[in-house]
C-alpha cells in the first residue's frame, strides 16, 4: 500500500471524480464531502511522501511495474514534493471553503458536477506534478485545462463563458506547442522518460532541432503560466469565474506551470545547455520577467473591480518567479521557489476573502469595500495580512522570498534588479492601500450622511461569513505570518531542491 | 532540391501549423476558430507520424512467420492517438461553449460580444 502511493495521488481523486455526480444526485452535500475527504487523503499522501523523500531519498515508482525508461515512472524528489504539498494543501482549503461559497456563484442543479470537475482538476495537477514522463506530462497538462475551462464556464455570468472559451484557445495552442517540443526531443532521443532524455540529451545541446525544441517546450509553458505579453486570457479568467474557482486555480494552476518550466528547465535541459545555445535565453526570460513585474503591479492600479485587480496583480507575481528562474543562481531558484508557496497562500487568501464579500454584499467593486472592517472584522483581517505580504513586509512570508531574489541578483551582479522589486513593491502598496484604507478608516457607503453622533451607541452588527470560508481564510493568511517567522522549513526544503536543480 | 522535397510531409506540416495559427487569430467568428485550431492541431499528428516512419518499414502489425520485417515505429503513433482524444475532447468543450454563448448573447461573432460586453461592465 505505501510502495503505491504515488500511483494512488492520481487513482484517488481520478475514481473519487466519477462517483462524485453520482452520489451528488440524492444531495449535492454528499459530493462536498467527497471533495473534502479525497483532497484531504491527497494532502496526507503528500505530507507521507515528504517523509519518505527526506528520510529515504527520492522516490521512483514504475507504472504497473514496467521499468523506465520503457515503462512510465513516477519519479519524486525534493522540487516535486514541496510543490505537490501546495497544491494538496490549497486544494484542499478551496474545497471546504467552496460549501457555502459556491451557494451564491453557482446554480443548484451544476454543483454536483462542480465538485466532480473541481476533482478532475486536482489530479491532473498532481498528475503533471509527480510524473516522470514528458508526455505524461502533456497528457495532465491537457485534463487540468479542460477541467479547468469547464470550472471557470460554470458559473452565472456569461462573460466567464467568453473568457474560458479564449482561455481554451490559448490554453489548447500552448499545449499543442508543447506537444510540438516534445516531438522534436522524441525525433533525437528516441526517448520520453525525463531521467533518460537529461542523460542523453547532452550530446545534441547545438543541434538546432533541440533549440526549436526548447523554445517549444518553454514558450507552451508560458503560455499557461500566464507570463507577461501573453497573460490576456488570464484577467477576464479570475474576474468572471466563481470566487472559489480563482482563488483554487491562481493558487494551484500557475504554480503547477511554473514546476513545469523549471522541470524543463532544469531537470531536462540542464544549466550547460545555455551557454551552448545559439543566443542567449537569460537575458530574454529576465527581460520579460522585469516587464511582467512592473506592467502587472502598473495595470493593477487602473483596475476598479477587486477580482481584475487581483488578476493583474498575479501577472505581477508570476514575474517574480520567472524572475527567480532566470537568474539561474541557487539563491535565485529559493526565491522563486519560496514564492511559488507566497503567492499560493496570499493570492488564494485574498481571492477567498473577495469570494466572501461577494457571499454578503454581492459586488467586487473596490468601492463597495468601504466601512466592511466593522462588517466582516475577521476576514478584512486575513485581507490585511496577506495584502502585506504581499507588498512583502517583513515578517511576513512575502519578505522572505523577496530577499533571497534581491541578494540572488546581487550576488550576480545585476544590482539594477533590486531597484526593480523595491518600486514594484511600492506599487503593490499602493494599490493595496486604497483597500485597505477603505476597509478600516472609511464608512461605508450610504452612512456617511446619518452623522456619527447618534450612531455611536448602535455599533454596526458583524456580518462575517460563515465558518466554512472563514476557518480556510484565516488558516490560510496566518501561514502567511508563520512562515514568515519560521521561514527555516519551506527555505530549507527549497535549497535542497533548488542544489539539485543547478549542480 | 529534391531532398528538401522529398521530405514533403514535414512541409505540409509546417503549412498547417501556420494556417491554423493564422486563422485562429484572423477570424472573428468563433467557430471558424474552432476549426482553425483543430487544423493547428492536425498538423501536430502529421508530424509525430511521419517522424514514425522508417524506410522500408511496413505497418507496426506482428506477421506470423515472417521474418526480417522491418516495422515502423509505433511509439509516435500510440502517443498520436492519446492527441487525438485530447483534441476531439477539446473541440467538444469548445462547441459547447459557442453554444452556451450563442445563448447567452445571441451571436457568435467576436466583435459584437465583445461590444455586448461593453455595454454590461
Amino acid at each position: 500500500m505505501i510502495k503505491h502511493l504515488p500511483a494512488l495521488l492520481i487513482v484517488i481523486p481520478l475514481l473519487a471524480a466519477i462517483i462524485t455526480p453520482i452520489i451528488g444526485r440524492i444531495h449535492w452535500v454528499l459530493s462536498w464531502y467527497t471533495v473534502t475527504i479525497t483532497t484531504f487523503i491527497s494532502f496526507v499522501i503528500s505530507l507521507s511522501l515528504l517523509q519518505t523523500v527526506l528520510l529515504q531519498g527520492d522516490i521512483s515508482y514504475w507504472m504497473g511495474g514496467w521499468q523506465p525508461p520503457w515503462g512510465i515512472e513516477y519519479a519524486i524528489d525534493n522540487l516535486n514534493v514541496y510543490v505537490m504539498i501546495i497544491v494538496s494543501f490549497m486544494a484542499l482549503a478551496g474545497a471546504i471553503y467552496s460549501k457555502n461559497n459556491i451557494n451564491v456563484e453557482i446554480d443548484e442543479a451544476r454543483k454536483p458536477f462542480f465538485y466532480s470537475v473541481y476533482l478532475l482538476f486536482v489530479t491532473g495537477l498532481m498528475g503533471m506534478v509527480v510524473t516522470g514522463d514528458i508526455f505524461n506530462i502533456y497528457v495532465f497538462l491537457e485534463i487540468t485545462s479542460l477541467s479547468g475551462y469547464a470550472l471557470i464556464a460554470i458559473g452565472k455570468k456569461r462573460q466567464a463563458l467568453v473568457g474560458a472559451y479564449n482561455y481554451l484557445i490559448m490554453g489548447t495552442i500552448g499545449a499543442t506547442f508543447f506537444l510540438l517540443g516534445i516531438g522534436y526531443l522524441y525525433l533525437m532521443t528516441g526517448t520520453l522518460n525525463i531521467a533518460d532524455l537529461a542523460a542523453r540529451l547532452p550530446e545534441f545541446y547545438q543541434t538546432k532541432a533541440i533549440f526549436t525544441a526548447f523554445t517549444f517546450l518553454v514558450v507552451g509553458l508560458c503560455i499557461k503560466l500566464a507570463l507577461f505579453p501573453m497573460h490576456f486570457w488570464m484577467p477576464n479568467v479570475y474576474t468572471h469565474a466563481p470566487s472559489a474557482v480563482s482563488a483554487v486555480m491562481a493558487a494551484t494552476g500557475a504554480k503547477v506551470a511554473a514546476y513545469a518550466i523549471i522541470r524543463v528547465m532544469f531537470t531536462v535541459f540542464e544549466p550547460e545547455f545555455y551557454t551552448l545555445a545559439p543566443f542567449n535565453i537569460q537575458p530574454i526570460l529576465l527581460i520579460l520577467a522585469v516587464a511582467a513585474i512592473l506592467a502587472g503591479s502598473i495595470m493593477a492600479l487602473a483596475q476598479t473591480d477587486i477580482k481584475k485587480m487581483l488578476a493583474y496583480s498575479s501577472v505581477g507575481q508570476i514575474g517574480y518567479i520567472v524572475l527567480g528562474i532566470s537568474l539561474m543562481s541557487v539563491n535565485g531558484m529559493i526565491g522563486s521557489l519560496i514564492h511559488l508557496l507566497n503567492h499560493a497562500m496570499m493570492k488564494g487568501a485574498l481571492f477567498f476573502v473577495v469570494g466572501a464579500v461577494v457571499y454578503r454584499t454581492g459586488l467586487t467593486s473596490i468601492e463597495n469595500f468601504r466601512g466592511l472592517g466593522k462588517k466582516m472584522p475577521l476576514s478584512m483581517a486575513a485581507f490585511t495580512i496577506a495584502a502585506l505580504s504581499m507588498t512583502g513586509v517583513p515578517l511576513t512570508v512575502g519578505f522572505v522570498s523577496k530577499w533571497y531574489l534581491a541578494v540572488a541578483s546581487i550576488e550576480i551582479g545585476m544590482w539594477w534588479l533590486v531597484p526593480v522589486i523595491l518600486l514594484s513593491s511600492l506599487l503593490t502598496a499602493i494599490y493595496f492601500w486604497r483597500i485597505i484604507d477603505a476597509v478600516w478608516f472609511k464608512p461605508a457607503l450610504g452612512e456617511e450622511s446619518h452623522g456619527h453622533e447618534h450612531d455611536d451607541h448602535q455599533k454596526p452588527k458583524s456580518n462575517d461569513a460563515p465558518a466554512s470560508m472563514l476557518i480556510p481564510t484565516l488558516t490560510v493568511a496566518m501561514l502567511c505570518l508563520v512562515f514568515g517567522v519560521f521561514a527555516y522549513a519551506p527555505v530549507s526544503l527549497a535549497e535542497k531542491a533548488a542544489v539539485i536543480l543547478l549542480k | 532540391m529534391v531532398e528538401l522535397l522529398a521530405k514533403y510531409n514535414y512541409w505540409i506540416v509546417i503549412i498547417l501549423l501556420t494556417t491554423g495559427l493564422y486563422g485562429v487569430m484572423a477570424r472573428q467568428n468563433l467557430i471558424k476558430k474552432i476549426i482553425a485550431l483543430n487544423v493547428f492541431q492536425t498538423a501536430v499528428l502529421l508530424f509525430y507520424v511521419s517522424m514514425s516512419k522508417i524506410e522500408g518499414g511496413t505497418a507496426p502489425v506482428l506477421i506470423k512467420g515472417a521474418k526480417q520485417i522491418i516495422y515502423d515505429n509505433p511509439l509516435p503513433q500510440v502517443l498520436m492517438l492519446t492527441a487525438i482524444v485530447v483534441g476531439i475532447s477539446t473541440t467538444a468543450v469548445a462547441l459547447t461553449f459557442v453554444t452556451l454563448i450563442y445563448r447567452e448573447y445571441g451571436t457568435i461573432e467576436e466583435d459584437q460580444i465583445l461590444e455586448l460586453n461593453k455595454h454590461n461592465d
